[in-house]
């Protein structure tokens, strides 16, 4: 089984490598890039490497060196991917640099939702988007005639009837890790109800109906969550979905491909793609996306160079030999049956990811407070005031709250 | 020995002491009295982000933090006293919860919730250690000579594995339908999940713990057993005394020196418990101090850290350690004093 994995990858590399028919042009100086590990960096930064002289770090701890390997003068890598949230450190350092000119001198194939662009200046290039959405078994729901889910309430209704007809236990699974994973389900929740998370002076605004709604929804779904929910990532909730423990689950776009894994999934074919159930007022989700900055700290030829091999590793011939990696901005990506929720989320009005410096604090409070408001250890509004609190102090020691 | 050949000696480990225990331990004290931050200033940014086909684009009020003219972002460094103590500690809350007879309450403030439970764990791990400890020396020195190495190898084997390793292990083993939970629930008969309450995972993990330490403090132990008098054990047989009773009053009191040095370093290490938690990812259930103080110091994905409070955190961590130890050190003293 493994063996043929490995094979497969070996085989299906040979034939992208093929498909793009290397690079274009020769790349004279040397490049070196710093970005996540998943599966697009690694089909973006081996697109990149064809043009030679380049050499990429796919480093899941990206975000603790970024900062620091960015600030360095020369800068210790030109190219650096991103995303929402990991942008702000090195926004707020200084160390990427604006790419208008270097947008109009090669940046012609851009998609216009490609640019990135803060205070008027484009500071980034994204290249793929992310999102939690519903996927569900449509032979488990069509065998016992329900509907798409459209609302957390359908999920729920959903949920007790698989359960109560014995097909599974714990029909719901749900990425409830304690930590970013947590807070992200409550981020998704709350964007849902239509709050917002930060307010004046940066002060936190999470404690309100809203929160309480979300909080509730969430212990809700608890109900028909394996009992471990407190530990389960995304991985988890991947494998629960191939080994058919589960129904449903709000779970990443960037795992959808795993589900027709014939290598692991015995569920291939039998997991849908939908919307984001939507809370009050939009879907109960946030978008995310994937790109790349460019160092400030390095000369402007080297920029240039850059920015010409960045191009070429996120051009379509990359995108079409790796359709299925991930939700691409590209013109050449055709979006298939894996990315129609995503693309549903978004057509019903999904919001991006509210990414701030306050944000990043508010977050990491969240995913330490809200276990115990799951565990029963504290009700909502307490739940909801400790994490506040939790927030202002740590927000005052960052310089966020003035004293 | 002159001083000079003593002084080149000590010289060098003097020097690495100084510069890797001593300094940092002065920088951590001194940073939990202070706070260096950005200075923010707000203004109004829009930003625009990829939505499907076209661009998302808010205005909004941000805070950023002011550049110098080589870009450098501008910080300050403030004397706060106690304050980052304060953050930690809590003590407001913490004397509202004790005051209402609230142990609930208390048990959700982190600081409280770690100490709780980084004492339970210290405590009830020690006399496990000592006792396993002692259990597997008599063991082996007991086997016969011919099996005497691979048991000692095998009883060996826990402590040599990376902890981390090792608590993924157990962790893999008993989550979800892990082998030994199925292998229990088929057994058992009913569902069985151990990692959806906090007394489960607290077990497992002193049960992970005193599978690890114990070889350390037999090998300890079985050095010193090499040592026992052997006249006084014979004559002891001679006089009648049951194996309990030799165990009692000639092998133990003279393994005292040994059972002090190993519960020492037990209290040391176990205080600082901290594998456990990453191993089974239990930030959800339970908490150690060790594990709040890397809590505050991993940035979070805005890149912010808690530094003044991981050092007050720190320094809180080491005089409890301190607290710890001055029990079996008071008592060493005591002995060695009057051995003089």
């Amino acid at each position: 089984m493994k063996l043929k994995t490995i094979l497969m990858a070996g085989a299906m590399a040979i034939a992208a490598s093929g498909a793009s028919a290397a690079c274009s042009y020769e790349n004279e100086v040397p490049l070196k890039s710093l970005s996540a590990g998943f599966e697009a960096w690694k089909a973006v930064t081996d697109a990149m490497a064809e043009c030679g002289n380049f050499s990429a770090s796919l480093d899941q701890e990206f975000r603790e060196k970024q900062p620091e390997a960015f600030a360095a003068d020369p800068s210790l890598y030109q190219i650096g991917g991103v995303a929402n949230e990991t942008m702000i450190p090195l926004l707020n350092a200084g160390t990427i640099r604006p790419l208008d000119d270097l947008v109009a001198k090669y940046g012609q194939d851009l998609l216009p939702n490609q640019l990135i662009k803060v205070d008027g200046k484009v500071m980034a290039i994204a290249m793929m988007v992310n999102a939690q959405h519903l996927m569900y078994r449509n032979d488990v729901l069509a065998d016992l005639g329900i509907e798409e889910p459209a609302t957390y309430d359908d999920v729920l209704a959903a949920a007790a009837k698989i359960k109560e007809a014995g097909v599974m236990e714990y029909p719901i699974g749900g990425t409830f890790k304690t930590g970013w994973n947590l807070a992200q389900e409550f981020v998704n929740m709350y964007m849902g109800e239509g709050g917002t998370f930060i307010g004046e002076g940066n002060m936190p605004s999470i404690n309100n109906e809203k929160g309480v709604k979300a909080l509730e929804t969430m212990k809700a779904m608890t109900e028909f969550m394996d009992p471990e929910y407190l530990v389960s990532d995304s991985t988890y909730v991947q494998q629960q979905f191939q080994q058919g423990k589960i129904a449903m689950a709000n779970l990443w776009a960037s795992r959808a491909a795993a589900m027709n894994d014939e290598a692991e999934s015995q569920v291939v074919g039998k997991v849908t793609m939908a919307s984001a159930p939507m809370g009050s007022e939009r879907p109960s989700t946030t978008i995310w996306w994937d790109g790349i900055v460019l160092a400030s700290n390095m000369s402007d030829e080297e920029a240039d160079a850059a920015f010409r091999l960045v191009m070429e590793g996120i051009d379509g011939d990359m995108v079409s030999a790796n359709n299925d990696t991930a939700v691409w901005l590209n013109a050449a990506y055709k979006p298939g049956d894996l990315a129609a929720g995503a693309a549903a989320s978004a057509e019903n009005g999904a919001g991006a990811y509210p990414a701030s410096a306050a944000m990043g604090v508010l977050h990491s409070a969240l995913g330490n407070g809200l276990a115990d408001y799951l565990t029963g250890a504290k009700d909502a509004q307490t739940a909801l005031a400790d994490i506040e609190a939790d927030y202002i102090t740590a927000a005052k020691e960052a310089g966020l709250i003035s004293n | 020995m002159n001083f000079r050949t003593f002084a080149a000696f000590v010289g060098p480990s003097v020097f690495m002491m100084l510069l890797f225990i001593a300094f940092p331990l002065v920088s951590v004290f001194k940073q939990s009295f202070y706070i260096t931050q950005p200075v923010y200033e707000t203004v109004e940014v829009e930003t625009c982000t990829p939505g499907f086909l076209t661009q998302t684009c808010v205005i909004e009020q941000k805070s950023q933090p002011k550049l110098d003219e080589h870009g450098e972002v501008i910080t300050q460094t403030e004397y706060v006293g106690l304050q980052s103590y304060r953050n930690v500690l809590e003590p407001e809350r913490a004397w509202r919860a004790i005051t209402e007879g609230n142990w609930s309450v208390l048990s959700t403030i982190n600081f409280w919730k770690a100490l709780r439970f980084t004492l339970t764990f210290t405590l009830i791990t020690l006399p496990l250690v000592i006792g396993f400890g002692l259990g597997i020396a008599v063991l082996i020195n007991n086997a016969a000579r011919s099996i005497r190495g691979p048991v000692i190898f095998i009883s060996l084997l826990p402590f040599i594995i990376t902890p981390v390793i090792g608590a993924l292990s157990i962790n893999w083993l008993f989550r979800g339908d892990g082998i030994l939970t199925a292998l229990l629930e088929w057994w058992l008969n009913r569902d069985i999940a151990l990692f959806a309450q906090a007394w489960t995972i607290e077990i497992l993990m002193m049960f992970y713990r005193v599978w690890h330490v114990a070889p350390f403090a037999a090998v300890v132990f079985y050095a010193g057993l090499q040592t026992v008098n052997q006249d006084s054990l014979e004559s002891a047989v001679i006089d009648g005394a049951t194996r309990w009773q030799r165990m009692k009053y000639i092998v133990i009191p003279h393994l005292m020196p040994l059972i002090i040095f190993v519960s020492m370093i037990h209290l040391m290490d176990a205080y600082r418990v901290f594998e456990e938690i990453v191993g089974f990812s239990s930030q959800a259930y339970v908490i150690s101090l060790q594990w709040l103080t890397f809590d505050f110091l991993v940035p979070d994905q805005a890149g912010n850290r808690s530094i003044s409070r991981a050092s007050a955190s720190a320094m809180l961590t080491m005089i409890g350690i301190v607290l710890l130890l001055i029990l079996p050190l008071r008592r060493t003293w005591r002995d060695h004093k009057g051995g003089h």
